[in-house]
């Protein structure tokens, strides 16, 4: 059956405690291709090519190189194998140049020569077409001169077969554009690439196949040639699934919240949340979607006062009163005092809804730790709290004296909504509150949310399960790249439409 | 080729979960035991003693006589105010290693008074003026560096240990400029005839005050940690500056008010050491303990009154291994062996209460 593959795996299964990241996937590449591995967050793309590239090491399952079956224990083995990664986060040092990091512990007997190594290097850069300049210090560099080292640094080493992880998702249109160019250089050189990605017109604009992954399935894998968006995105996504959570019609739902061109910058001054606008009322859950990483956070935390906006940004907060106050420009403790009661469930639990080395009651505190009028803490009130939410909400504990960090994660959520709900929001934002939680304490998650809703608290939610936030919401919000791509019915609206919102190209609207 | 099988490697390390407390302190205990053995076996090969008897020599240099028991006091009462002073910053994992400097400003704050003031003020007046000057002296040489950290976020482990050779030329410049007597370099005993600005002594205990002082300070640190508002930011501060500006924690009031507060303390127990005992300063006055604090804090896990029992261990290592070397006549480096072999020991064994070695399951393959 003609030359074997460049890389096949078989079978392969990889799991994290009880969370089963990779089960039985499959997957081809040839010589000369360009594969994507296409899925939603979560999906378990990197987790497999960490596998190929000896981060992690497969519980079950086979890889063959070059129709040989191989064990790849370390980076090192993989090196060895011509197999090479580039990460989504660079591991360069900053204080060298481009050379200085390539040659960085490549082991190839000879001498350290860095003349030497220049010369390779250019000669890579003339055969695939990069344009580097070798005067630069890393840190001097732009996110996508750095890319280009860190591939060059994998081709220095020989490799045969490239694994990128999500390359575009920190490049301009051009330099996408710059990038695909180089990758089909090094397809007619007869290298494998592998290309991890959620973009589908990228998919359809650079690859031969496409092999699709979903919640660490192995899905299908199709001929590029064959797919549209359309038929992308449902294997991506699914089939509807239907899980019966109740939803009730907003009472009088009032404004609470306007955004008005809200933009964020990043600390490398590329804008993360581009003019964003919208509303949000009480007695509604309006569900944001979108892949992780397009402005969901930045925006969650502009509104609890924890970002820098850019100038001209606006967020106002109606009272029930009808009394405006500008939310903009104020610290967490500014908003508090202003008498709004906000909530906030952010994604990261443990490293900012909560402390992990505490226990229930001293995080019940957190909120409330400032009441009173002496210099010391009153702990009967918190310790009440925590007693309650740990019957209420069934959270399985030794004591409530036990540190948070101990929990399993489901518990650490309800204690985290616990709180956050305990203080009567009038806006009610929560961040992925089910990732990683098992069924039952989903249902309870949406139980609590539905009440806030039914009490006339404005609750946002940004969510990753489609199915869930299509079943939950009252008006849905698509979110891409830091824009907002459109805002749909909860009722009416369609998976497959939410998915063409979160994954068409923004970038090159209105420019073509 | 089945080279399957080798994949695993003889053992790996992986981070325990819970532990429970008993098991902590056996694993502790079981460490002080194997270091007593390793130093037996240690002694034996390279000085041929009896390793009972030196274990007997360093209980007496410790214990051996009334006075030897009150410099022990004393030399524990000493090193346990400066860990107790750097504590609230390590909490909030600050890294404040120069409690030497700190201590030793203190120190010159109060023999500036002594000296400067000494016969012109009440002797009670003198006292109060002393404490307060070594209070803001301490303060202000610690709040330094925490003002860049937070302002400028500089790193504050290399400032505050620069401030502490600033301190040390500060301190050695004075020596010089009030040497007493003439051509000595350095300061005698501050007013060694009128005894002004000497800390009172109870009865014929010359270190009783210092003791009690501390002991005092112990009381309120573990209060303030466990139960102020104070204490409960520095821990938030600490565990998660995110979680500290998310519930609203003015994070970089919080470091300077900590820091002011490490430093005062430091500058007590160098008015402790200058009034209280030495009634001179010299750049050594501080002798080691802004760094020997550190440890005694860290083994403690930042909890005052298990401070008192690690610096006690300290102090009586100390102590101990510099009467073997006496009595044996062997080397200075003789105790200083000892004493690293049972502190590594110690601290060995936090790494194995929080991790554990997990041997490979099965031994399949036999060669």
């Amino acid at each position: 059956m003609g030359a074997p593959f460049a890389l096949e795996l078989k079978g392969i299964t990889k799991t994290f405690g009880s969370t089963i990241a990779n089960k039985d996937v499959d997957l081809q590449v040839k010589n000369g291709e360009i594969l994507s591995i296409l899925g939603e967050n979560g999906s378990g793309k990197t987790t497999l090519m960490n596998m190929v590239s000896g981060i992690y090491f497969p519980d079950s399952g086979e890889i063959y190189v070059d129709g040989k079956e191989v064990v790849i224990k370390s980076p090192k083995d993989a090196f060895d194998l011509k197999i090479g990664m580039i990460h989504q986060h660079f591991k360069l040092v900053d204080v060298f140049n481009a050379v200085q990091n390539i040659v960085l512990g490549v082991n190839d007997g000879k001498k350290y020569n860095l003349k030497e190594a220049e010369k390779r290097v250019k000669a890579i850069c003339d055969k695939y077409g990069f344009v580097i300049d070798f005067s630069k210090k890393i840190y001097e560099m732009s996110v996508s001169e750095k890319q280009t080292v860190e591939i060059i640094k994998v081709l220095y080493r020989g490799a045969d077969i490239l694994i990128l992880d999500e390359p575009t998702a920190v490049l301009t249109p051009q330099e996408t554009e710059k990038l695909f160019d180089v990758l089909r250089k090094m397809r007619e050189d007869n290298k494998s690439i592998i290309i991890i990605t959620h973009k589908l017109h990228e998919v359809l604009e650079i690859s031969d196949r496409v092999t699709i992954l979903r919640k660490g399935m192995y899905v299908g894998t199709v001929e590029t040639k064959d797919a549209t968006e359309q038929s992308l995105t449902e294997m991506m996504m699914g089939e509807k699934v239907s899980l019966n959570i109740k939803r009730t019609e907003p009472k009088n739902p009032e404004l609470r919240i306007d955004v008005k061109n809200l933009s964020v910058k990043n600390h490398e001054g590329k804008l993360v949340l581009d003019n964003v606008n919208f509303t949000a009322n009480s007695g509604e859950i309006l569900g944001i979607a979108g892949i992780s990483g397009c402005g969901q956070k930045e925006l969650l935390e502009s509104i609890a006062g924890l970002q820098q906006t850019v100038k001209g940004s606006s967020i106002l907060y109606k009272s029930k009163d009808g009394e405006e106050s500008q939310l903009v420009g104020k610290s967490p403790k500014e908003i508090r005092k202003l008498g709004v009661a906000l909530s906030f469930v952010p994604e990261d639990r443990l490293g900012m809804g909560l402390v992990g080395n505490m226990d229930i009651v001293d995080n019940m505190m957190l909120r409330s730790y400032k009441g009173g009028h002496t210099a010391f803490l009153e702990r009967k009130a918190p310790k009440d709290l925590a007693n309650t939410i740990i019957k209420d909400l069934e959270v399985v504990t030794p004591s409530a004296e036990t540190p948070v960090r101990r929990l399993s994660g489901g518990n650490v959520q309800k204690v985290l909504v616990g709180r956050e709900i305990a203080s009567n929001p009038t806006v009610l934002m929560v961040a992925y509150p089910v990732r990683g939680l098992d069924v039952n304490s989903s249902y309870l998650i949406y139980d609590l949310l539905n009440k806030q809703k039914e009490h006339g608290t404005s609750v946002i939610f940004v969510g990753e399960d489609l199915d869930v936030l299509i079943e939950l919401c009252d008006r849905i919000m698509v979110m891409n790249s830091g824009k907002i791509t459109g805002i749909v019915d909860g009722r009416t609206a369609k998976k497959d439409e939410i998915g063409i919102l979160m994954t068409k190209n923004t970038d090159r609207e209105g420019k073509a | 080729m089945s080279n399957k099988k080798v994949r695993e490697p003889l053992f790996h390390v992986a981070k325990r979960g819970y532990v429970p407390k008993y098991k902590s302190w056996a694993i502790r205990l079981g460490s002080i035991i194997a270091a007593l053995i390793v130093c037996a076996v240690v002694t034996m090969l390279l000085t041929g003693e009896n390793p009972i008897s030196v274990y007997k020599t360093m209980f007496e240099g410790a214990f051996g006589t009334e006075r030897k028991i009150w410099k022990l006091l004393q030399s524990l009462a000493m090193l346990l105010c400066v860990s107790l002073a750097i504590t609230p910053a390590f909490k909030m994992r600050f890294w404040n290693i120069g409690g030497e400097g700190q201590v030793l400003i203190g120190g010159l704050a109060t023999a500036a008074c002594m000296i400067l003031l000494g016969g012109k003020v009440p002797n009670a007046l003198l006292i109060i003026i002393m404490l307060v000057a070594s209070i803001i002296a301490g303060a202000v040489w610690a709040l330094i560096p925490a003002v860049f950290k937070a302002r400028f976020n500089t790193n504050e482990t290399l400032f505050t240990l620069m401030m502490n050779y600033v301190a040390i030329q500060i301190v050695s410049y004075f020596c010089m400029y009030w040497e007493n007597p003439k051509g000595s370099g350095k300061i005698g005993v501050i007013n060694s005839n009128t005894m002004d600005g000497w800390l009172p002594t109870i009865g014929k205990y010359d270190y009783l005050l210092n003791i009690i002082i501390v002991l005092v300070i112990t009381i309120a640190m573990y209060v303030y940690l466990k139960y102020s508002k104070h204490g409960y930011e520095i821990s938030v501060v600490g565990e998660s500056e995110n979680t500290a500006r998310y519930i609203g924690i003015n994070v970089k009031k919080v470091i300077m008010r900590t820091l002011f507060l490490s430093g005062a303390i430091c500058g007590i127990a160098g008015f402790l050491l200058v009034g209280g005992t030495d009634h001179t300063i010299s750049s050594t006055t501080a002798d080691g303990r802004g760094f020997t604090a550190i440890m005694v804090s860290w083994l403690a896990k930042f909890n005052p009154i298990y401070m008192i029992l690690t610096s006690f261990l300290l102090v009586f290592l100390d102590a101990g291994a510099s009467q073997i070397s006496m009595v044996f006549n062997l080397n200075e480096s003789f105790s200083d062996i000892i004493t690293g072999i049972i502190l590594f020991f110690i601290i060995g064994s936090e790494f194995f209460i929080n991790y554990e070695l997990k041997f490979r399951k099965s031994k399949k393959e036999v060669k």
